[in-house]
């Protein structure tokens, strides 16, 4: 039942025996070990799993490795790492955006989805596009100015 | 080996085993009995580092930090980082004794192997508990690193000055650092409570925002020491799911035992009375078993659930004890004394703690050891409780804390933590991996109690307060495992598991019920019930419900006497840090505040556990009657912790606590049938999203030569009371029964 799969996943082509309809979500964390994408609620419905499809947000628990299969697929470490944070990373360290910080990844790439479409958001724009993430600390404040310092500081020409 | 398989067991005591790991009916598709339990240490998990073993007398100052050659310190806390950026404020306090860079200051964090016992990381006492704790002990370090300088460099300590962890005579040729006077050997006195401690004036580290380092693991998704317990990936990990039942107390009767058994990557099923698990070697596999359980195992259920409709018009037919919390004498002679009485009845529904990332835990049992690693809020009470659910020696148990989702309370920490430790030992030498699935969480996490409040009170003729009484009916609001075996959810569904759990802590239920005003007659008495719904401490436990109540009866008083809300409970406010709270938030909004269309601000204040920190919030609406829509749009605080250690994490759990209330406050409530509770995903138990959060504001008022309190709490109710008061303000309408919805408006208003 299982059969060859390849998954391009942050610039690298992964090929693996794999049972097609298994969520993005268990490839990325437990094959590649990746992090950024957590479990949060299996149902697309708090945005915990988020990665970029082809540059768009989208959860990876419910989204199967066959449907993904020659798509392009970022997840958070493709952004930065702690030496070389991404301008929207540096603008949460700067902001201390975070609380117990299992909403992030689903925020930072929603933002990334986001700044790249539209360089100069709105805080109802950046609000609406962080619409699929659920925060429980209450963080969501902080989430906001990050993005919103994110994108000021960042040189539309990029 | 094949790292797949189960170690060998035919030397052990098989009986033994069996009665440890129970699976009476089920065993492991790998299982082979021909060996016993040895190599563990060869797959080098790092799992039994160091089991057990005593940790330092908590009396001595290493038992707090060590000191290492390059003058750099550790830091021991017992408390857990789950969110609330403790541990940065923790090594700033031993940053600013020790006269240390912060960088200099490391911290390991509640480990049964490493940390001192500080039981539970709750009730926002980890400042005033660890804090002072650290504080002290580096005070004493500091006082006894300069005695031994003194000696080293042959002149008096006062005239030794230190910085950066060097010691310097006055000649300033003469030095000696933190390292080179310690050589090794630790600083084993004990801390001292009268160790000259630096004073406020002089702070360099504590009282400046300071940056919370796991920040950028946070936001990278890197790999470090202080990730999520979900992040951790031992070698030869298995992936276990539990299959609840249904419905609390049903039985198991029957399970699909061959087709789990065959599905891909199914390693085993553990059966153990109405306990069941799956492990599998992939996550996905575990899942996958999980559901087919789900679908097709059978359950004997029990009564159905009483209904929900009924759950606050029962309760004070339900009563169970009584505390009496304040009592005045004669109190219906007093009431019949008054011209005009006023009655109101509010409700809190139960509300979970939420965490979006659902608990989890890992587990392993090699040579008898067994190690666990788990976000829960006390690891020593979560070994004492793993004891003796699994009848092992406490001492032959490690707990270690790993940063989790944000708990809030007692959620499904300690319940994952003991599903994985049943399932270690019944998997020897391989770490087993349990996460909860979305439904569980929601399910079987404790909730928050629900509770009813009713209130009554009267003016005298200068329409000042002259009476009031509470009543109060609650279920308990804790029931933390605490040593006890019967708390965690594992065991209450083993074959032959403990007996039913206490009674739990009813002072939580009456926490904060005493107005902070000054009240010449009052009576509280609180009313335990015992609730359909499992319960146990949430964020403020009963305060959230008792501050809602007051500060909206405060409202309701106040448009008795006429008066203004402010002015009302200044009138009545003789502490003085109270009033700079009020009056701090009033000026920030301009109070009355001006709003649009349908908008109001309405204002309310507490200090939390009447001990710890003094918090004030207002609170702007809008309503918006034909859209039926009623949104929180601003919400302003202002808070008094003392002395704040690290400002941008004070206020960083302030905005939180108020937007996480005004979540609970205008959406949420635990829903149930008969056949089980229906709040199992993010759409039958919604929470604020993004476009519907408040703008929010958190003023400091610092208090350096106080002692620092307790704020991680203290916004909860002050924030449903402000909201609750707007709405009054803006729609003429009392809303008493939380959540605050459009839709009561719409219905009340008829």
């Amino acid at each position: 039942m299982s059969q060859s799969i390849t998954l391009r996943v942050n610039g690298q082509s992964h090929t693996a025996q794999l049972d097609p309809e298994m969520p993005l979500l268990y490839f990325l964390r437990n094959a590649l070990e990746l992090n950024g994408p957590k479990y949060g609620c299996g149902v697309q419905q708090c945005g915990a799993c988020m990665v970029l499809l082809d540059g768009a947000a989208q959860p990876s628990c419910v989204l199967t490795v066959r449907q993904a299969a020659e798509r392009e697929i970022e997840t958070l470490e493709s952004l930065g790492t702690p030496d070389r944070l991404h301008p929207l990373q540096r603008a949460f360290v700067e902001v201390q955006a975070a609380q117990c910080g299992y909403c992030l990844n689903g925020a930072i790439l929603c933002a990334k989805a986001l700044l790249d479409e539209n360089p100069s958001p709105t805080r109802a724009e950046i609000s609406a596009a962080l619409e699929r993430v659920l925060c429980r600390c209450g963080t969501h404040s902080r989430i906001v100015r990050a993005v919103a310092r994110a994108a000021e500081t960042t040189p539309t020409t990029e | 080996m094949d790292p797949r398989s189960p170690t060998p067991l035919a030397t052990c005591d098989r009986r033994d085993f069996l009665r440890r790991a129970g699976y009476l009916s089920i065993g492991f598709s790998l299982l082979g009995l021909s060996g016993c339990a040895g190599e563990a240490r060869a797959s080098g998990t790092g799992a039994g580092a160091a089991p057990g073993g005593p940790p330092l007398d908590d009396e001595r100052v290493d038992a707090w930090l060590r000191i290492h050659p390059d003058s750099s310190v550790t830091v021991f806390t017992g408390k857990i980082a789950i969110g609330q950026g403790i541990l940065v404020a923790l090594r700033q306090i031993a940053a600013e004794e020790l006269d240390l860079a912060l960088d200099a200051v490391k911290i390991v964090m509640a480990d049964t192997g490493l940390t001192p016992n500080e039981s539970y990381t709750a009730g926002s006492a980890s400042i005033e508990g660890s804090g002072r704790a650290i504080r002290r002990a580096a005070a004493t370090a500091r006082m006894l690193l300069l005695e031994r300088a003194a000696d080293r460099l042959g002149v008096a300590t006062g005239l030794l000055s230190v910085a950066g962890g060097v010691i310097t005579g006055p000649d300033r040729d003469a030095s000696v650092t933190y390292g080179d006077l310690v050589a090794g050997e630790q600083l084993t006195a004990r801390v001292a409570a009268d160790a000259p401690q630096k004073k406020p004036a002089d702070y360099q580290v504590v009282g400046h925002p300071r940056p919370r380092p796991e920040i950028v693991t946070m936001v990278t998704g890197a790999k470090g020491a202080d990730d999520y317990v979900q992040n951790l990936r031992l070698p030869g990990i298995v992936h276990a799911r539990v299959v609840r039942p249904p419905v609390y107390g049903a039985a198991l009767r029957s399970v699909p035992e061959a087709e789990v058994r065959a599905m891909p990557g199914v390693i085993g099923l553990v059966r153990d009375g109405s306990f069941l698990a799956v492990l599998a070697e992939g996550e996905y596999q575990a899942i996958q078993a999980w559901q087919l359980l789900r679908q097709r195992a059978v359950w004997d259920r029990p009564a159905p659930l009483p209904a929900q409709a009924e759950l606050f018009s029962a309760m004070p037919g339900r009563a169970t004890g009584t505390e009496v919390v304040a009592s005045v004498a004669g109190l219906e002679q007093k009431f019949r004394q008054v011209l005009a009485t006023v009655e109101a009845t509010y409700t809190r529904p139960y509300q979970m703690h939420g965490s979006i990332g659902p608990s989890c835990a890992v587990a392993a049992y090699r040579d008898g050891q067994l190690t666990i690693w788990t976000h829960s809020q006390g690891v020593y009470p979560l070994r004492a409780s793993v004891a003796a659910m699994l009848e092992l020696p406490p001492a032959d148990i490690r707990v270690i804390g790993v940063r989790g989702a944000g708990c809030y309370g007692h959620n499904g920490a300690d319940d994952a933590a003991a599903d994985a430790a049943r399932l270690a030992v019944a998997l020897p030498d391989r770490p087993v991996r349990v996460q909860w699935m979305r439904e569980d969480e929601h399910a079987w996490e404790p909730y928050g109690s629900a509770m009813r409040l009713q209130l009554r009170g009267a003016l005298d003729g200068n329409n000042r307060i002259s009476v009031w009484e509470t009543r109060l009916w609650t279920d308990v609001h804790s029931h933390r495992p605490g040593g006890d075996a019967a708390e965690l959810l594992a065991a209450q569904y083993l074959e032959g598991g403990p007996e039913p759990p206490t009674e739990g802590y009813l002072g939580g239920g009456y926490r904060n019920s005493q107005p902070i005003y000054r009240i010449p007659d009052l009576h509280i008495e609180a009313h335990r019930i015992e609730g359909p719904l499992r319960v146990s401490a949430l964020r403020s436990l009963g305060a959230y419900g008792n501050i809602f109540a007051i500060e909206s009866f405060m409202d309701e008083l106040a448009e008795q006497a006429g008066e203004d809300p402010v002015a009302f409970r200044l009138k009545h406010l003789s502490d003085e840090r109270a009033r700079a709270v009020l009056e701090a938030v009033a000026r920030q909004v301009d109070w009355p505040g001006s709003t649009g269309e349908g908008g109001a601000w309405g204002i309310a204040l507490a200090r939390y556990k009447n001990e710890a920190a003094y918090c004030a919030v207002a609170a702007e609406i809008a309503y918006d009657p034909a859209g039926e829509r009623l949104r929180v749009l601003r919400l302003v605080g202002a808070i008094d912790a003392g002395q704040v250690i690290n400002p941008d994490g004070l206020r960083n759990q302030t905005e939180g606590g108020m937007i996480q209330s005004a979540s609970w406050t205008l959406l949420e409530r635990v829903t149930w049938e008969g056949g089980g509770v229906t709040s199992l995903d993010w759409e039958s138990y919604p929470i604020l999203r993004f476009p519907e959060v408040p703008e929010v504001e958190v003023l400091l008022i610092d208090r350096p030569t106080e002692a620092p309190l307790g704020a991680g709490e203290a916004a909860q109710g002050p924030t449903a009371a402000a909201i609750a008061n707007a709405v009054y303000r803006a729609t003429g309408q009392r809303l008493r029964e939380l959540p605050l919805t459009a839709e009561k408006l719409r219905s009340q208003g008829r």
